[in-house]
């Protein structure tokens, strides 16, 4: 349930409010889901995935390697040849509205799933993660058959087999980020869910068998990162696709370096929330909260680095600590729950090992008084001020519940100080100034620009980064362009 | 008594100048005939930084300028080879063409030009996007140059293949940092003379001769250097370049084409060297509803 927090002001709190579980249906074990059947792996490893609001099993999932990749990549080749390329266009997108539809029909479960696997708050896998994934689906099912309208002058063709690996922090939706447009665009698919949260990859592979899309189209192999650089590294993969860490992405990128395969990168972030001394405050204070806390940080785009104007400091300071002691955190399962458990063991690690590292720097940092649940990984929300644009917690990526909150006088020196980071993924603005907007729009070197909002997605909006947040662009229609061929 | 031909100093140019090389070496490309081309300057891993640094002060400028006086500019390129056009025909065929391929290089290099200012206002409506979301928010996609491109332009082609790989890359808005074919370096050195009178600002369009072998990899792995045009046909420089590009995820282009086909240009060059910024921002929804007529 959720845990309430002493806040000094106002005593006040809410009845647990817990989403069930009894719909939901999870085997004991998962096997590979390969040229449409579930296929045993073939070291016959399996690995454990836990709940990591509590460190309960909740099930075991095969650990597929370079030979069940080798498997998944033939059977996505032959679906390709034989099937998926010569298909007509139109019906191609039927088959993808169908997921999209029984998808629809099971998302109740999946959200729950997502939570439980994940350590994500059922708000957010019921209102956001789940319902964007049916509908990445349900908008490019719709382009499969419009793509020559998509690239002016030029005639397009599928490129072949794509080889997918995604992260853990949004496991539904990053699947359908990169299956939709793959297969809309006429390629096959092989991909690897992160080792944490392999779950709902697999019920989506259970929708996919349901939906009777051809063997082969889709194939699901779960591992880690051994099976992932088996993927990278099949001869007979045309392209990668590849969602996660700056540093895997460099690996990755290595890897692909000299071959013909075509590659996406959607990389790591250290993302500017800028506030003006003009924008309506409350709402500025929600939009970082959101900014930062929403899916307990492990967001790629993750407004964590705030720049406030120096005159209203103190106001959006006090503000925002007052509004940390009203977020509830504690199980995600409970609908008051704002803030989630740590999706993993590690992950907690890291945070915290950054946590001690701003202190040691010299930075102030304020948490809530609030109580974290015995089992499972949980971190509070964090704020630090006193941060220096040199401070290791102002460059590197946490990936966790920490803000870094810094200062500027001029528009000038705000833009240098947003820009001045290796990464260019997001960046949010807040003032009431239109031209104002328009002016920071053009300067920040980042891929999203949310003005007057934060953390907002939808399948017709390309997302992804500029340097080393990685290339290519996901949504909309400039997401078509990673998985077709042009000439 | 014949009157003595004054020979050309073939720089380098970085920043809108024309230096010689910071190293004060020198190579001495020769024709099919034997005929040495001149002493052309051997750049260093310094002139390629130097480059680079000029190339980014640019940028800003040079991306802010409106797209019509950029298209301008761009035509004004056009308009001074117009006028120089019996020098690269001279150096063309020195370097190996006959008068005929030469006239013909010419004349589709000023052409390409002229087809990319007419672009630099117009790409834009092509490859932005207004998306309708399904929040109450107004969404966008606009395409921005990606910064500093070093371009490396193709060994078998003096003047038309640097042409056809820098012009789209400036026509978006970007500053480049050109690699000269090596053994073919005259039209290089002579277009950058056409540049510089011109219009076009000093550091947009930088370019140095010398040894690819020797500036790739300074070039591929300049932290300032955003994206990598290669047209050369080395699968092993392009491995190189490509590793390169990993240190700070660079995004590397390499083309084949023929630039000497008249179809050999398009809307992707410069579209393959944006980036795509995505804005979104509320919609107020309160009145307004019935108001409709």
């Amino acid at each position: 349930m959720a845990t309430k927090k002493n806040t000094p002001v106002v005593e006040w709190d809410y009845s647990p409010s817990l989403e069930g579980t009894s719909h939901i249906q999870l085997k004991k074990q998962y096997d590979l889901f390969i040229d449409g059947k579930w296929v045993k792996p073939s070291s016959g490893k399996y690995f454990q995935t836990i709940n990591p609001a509590n460190e309960e099993v909740l099930s075991e999932v095969a650990y597929g390697n370079e030979k069940d990749v080798d498997l998944a990549v033939k059977a996505a080749r032959k679906a390709y040849k034989e099937v998926w390329s010569v298909m007509p266009a139109s019906e191609r997108a039927k088959y993808i509205y169908r997921i999209a539809r029984i998808m629809q029909e099971r998302a109740r479960e999946l959200a729950v799933i997502e939570t439980l696997d994940a350590g994500k708050t059922i708000r957010e896998s019921r209102d956001i993660d789940v319902p964007l994934a049916c509908n990445h689906f349900f908008y490019y099912a719709g382009w499969a058959d419009k793509l020559e309208y998509a690239f002016p002058n030029r005639k397009v063709e599928s490129i072949g087999v794509a080889g997918q690996i995604i992260p853990w922090n949004f496991p539904l939706l990053m699947a359908a980020w990169k299956i939709a447009p793959a297969l809309a665009a006429g390629n096959t698919v092989v991909l690897k869910p992160a080792e944490t949260t392999p779950l709902t990859a697999l019920k989506l592979a259970e929708i996919i068998e349901a939906s009777g899309l051809p063997a082969g189209v889709v194939n699901i192999v779960t591992g880690f990162g051994d099976t992932g650089a088996a993927i990278v590294n099949h001869a007979d993969v045309d392209k990668i696709a590849f969602t996660g860490s700056t540093n895997v992405g460099k690996i990755i990128q290595k890897a692909v370096a000299g071959t013909s395969k075509k590659l996406t990168l959607e990389l790591g972030g250290k993302s500017a929330n800028i506030i003006f001394d003009d924008a309506p405050i409350d709402q500025a204070v929600e939009g970082i909260i959101n900014g930062i806390f929403f899916n307990q940080g492990h967001v790629c785009c993750a407004g964590s680095r705030l720049f406030v104007q120096e005159n209203v400091a103190d106001k959006v300071i006090a503000k925002l600590k007052d509004r940390l002691n009203s977020l509830y955190l504690g199980n995600p399962l409970d609908k008051n729950t704002d803030i989630g458990a740590i999706n993993s063991k590690e992950q907690l690690e890291t945070i915290n090992k950054y946590i001690k590292i701003g202190k040691q720097e010299g930075a102030e940092m304020y948490q809530p008084t609030c109580s974290i649940p015995k089992k499972g990984f949980y971190c509070p929300p964090t704020l630090f001020t006193n941060v220096a644009q040199s401070n290791v917690i102002a460059q590197e990526e946490i990936f966790g519940p920490v803000l870094t909150i810094q200062t500027f006088r001029t528009v000038d020196e705000v833009i240098q100080k947003a820009n001045n980071t290796p990464f260019g993924l997001a960046a949010g603005v807040w003032t009431d100034k239109g031209s104002r907007i328009f002016n920071l729009t053009t300067k920040l070197r980042a891929g999203v620009i949310w003005a007057n909002t934060y953390n907002k997605f939808d399948p017709t909006s390309p997302f992804g980064g500029y340097k080393e947040s990685g290339f290519g662009r996901e949504g909309g229609l400039h997401g078509l362009s990673s998985y077709v061929k042009l000439v | 008594m014949e009157r003595l031909e004054v020979l050309k100093t073939y720089k380098i140019y970085i920043g809108g100048q024309f230096p010689r090389t910071e190293s004060g070496r020198y190579y001495t490309p020769v024709n099919k005939a034997g005929k040495a081309l001149g002493n052309i300057c051997l750049s260093s891993r310094k002139d390629v930084r130097n480059a680079v640094s000029a190339a980014r002060k640019a940028f800003g400028g040079w991306s802010e300028r409106a797209a019509f006086n950029r298209g301008q500019i761009i035509y004004r390129i056009a308009e001074m080879l117009e006028g120089r056009r019996l020098q690269f025909i001279e150096e063309l065929q020195l370097q190996g063409s006959t008068k005929k391929a030469a006239e013909e290089e010419v004349n589709l290099t000023i052409d390409r030009i002229v087809y990319y200012a007419g672009w630099c206002d117009k790409y834009q409506a092509i490859v932005s996007s207004v998306n309708p979301v399904a929040s109450s928010h107004f969404n966008f996609s606009v395409a921005e140059p990606m910064g500093v491109v070093g371009v490396v332009a193709p060994e078998n082609t003096s003047l038309i293949g640097l042409v056809s790989l820098v012009l789209p890359a400036i026509c978006g808005g970007n500053t480049v940092v050109v690699l000269a074919a090596e053994h073919l370096p005259l039209c290089a050195v002579t277009f950058a003379e056409v540049v510089n009178s011109s219009d076009v600002p000093g550091g947009v369009i930088n370019i140095l001769t010398g040894s690819n072998k020797e500036m790739n990899p300074t070039l591929s792995t300049h932290m300032d250097v955003n994206a990598i045009v290669y047209g050369g046909n080395d699968a092993l420089a392009l491995k190189e370049l490509q590793e390169n590009a990993v240190l700070n995820v660079k995004r590397v282009f390499a083309y084949t084409n023929d630039w000497s086909k008249a179809d050999a240009q398009g809307l992707h060059f410069i579209s393959d060297t944006q980036e795509i910024k995505t804005t979104w921002h509320p919609i107020e929804n309160i009145g307004g509803a019935a108001s409709s007529y």
